[in-house]
């Protein structure tokens, strides 16, 4: 895998949420993501994220070929807005949680994950 | 390549009408990313599976757009109401239009 300037990764990642969020303002904190902070395997992190009051959560990678992860929206069987699963890092990254609330705004977090041995399996 | 793709489900033993139970989901699936080049050089083609769904009692419990940074083998843990007795429907989507289903009935006490 080429490696692109951490710029490049930037923008796609600015675009990507834009995209996702029309633009709106999001209010930071309300979103718990639960990582490694040390990955030592990223072809498989365990991530799990929950967000009270929410009807969808998406999970942003910033450092990866593609920053999608997952869009998990609950539908009223929904015990809980929350999700674990297992996702793959290309490399050291923050992972973004958006999470939109039932009144239609969004709240994120953000976390770091070291990875020593990278997920993209080039 | 998938010929024996297999889901595996996990449910607690017992719960009380109305409760939220934690459900374990797990298929087994390479999730190949279209990033990754075989020893030719040439781009191996994407194929993952991109939807998951949940179902109790034909309730949406949650609905998953996957992406192919979600993991091989994909597992999805998640809360569901269940306030009564009654059948869970799993549906997985892959790339090539094949479609996994699981079902799985639960009794509430």
């Amino acid at each position: 895998v080429a490696l692109l300037p951490a710029t490049a990764f930037a923008d796609a990642v600015e675009d990507w949420i834009t995209a996702y969020t029309g633009g709106a303002a999001m209010e930071e904190g309300g979103v718990t993501i639960t990582a490694p902070e040390i990955a030592e395997n990223g072809n498989t992190v365990p991530v799990s994220v929950s967000a009270e009051g929410a009807t969808e959560i998406v999970l942003v990678a910033t450092g990866n070929p593609t920053p999608g992860l997952g869009r998990f929206t609950f539908g009223p069987g929904s015990g809980a807005p929350m999700i674990a699963t297992r996702i793959r890092l290309g490399r050291t990254q923050d992972v973004v949680a958006i999470a939109k609330m039932a009144d239609g705004t969004f709240k994120t977090t953000r976390v770091e994950v070291k990875v020593t041995i990278g997920g993209c399996g080039g | 390549m998938m010929t024996d793709v297999r889901p595996r489900i996990r449910l607690p033993r017992s719960a009380s009408a109305g409760d939220s139970i934690t459900v374990k989901t797990l298929i087994n699936h390479d999730m190949e990313t279209g990033q990754r080049r075989n020893s030719a050089g040439e781009t191996i083609p994407r194929q993952i599976i991109n939807r998951f769904t949940c179902e109790f009692n034909g309730v949406m419990v949650i609905d998953v757009a996957m992406e192919p940074a979600i993991s091989a083998n994909p597992y999805m843990e998640f809360e569901a109401v269940v306030p009564e007795s009654g059948e869970f429907v799993f549906t997985w989507y892959d790339d090539n239009g094949e479609v996994y289903t699981a079902t799985e009935a639960f009794e509430v006490s």
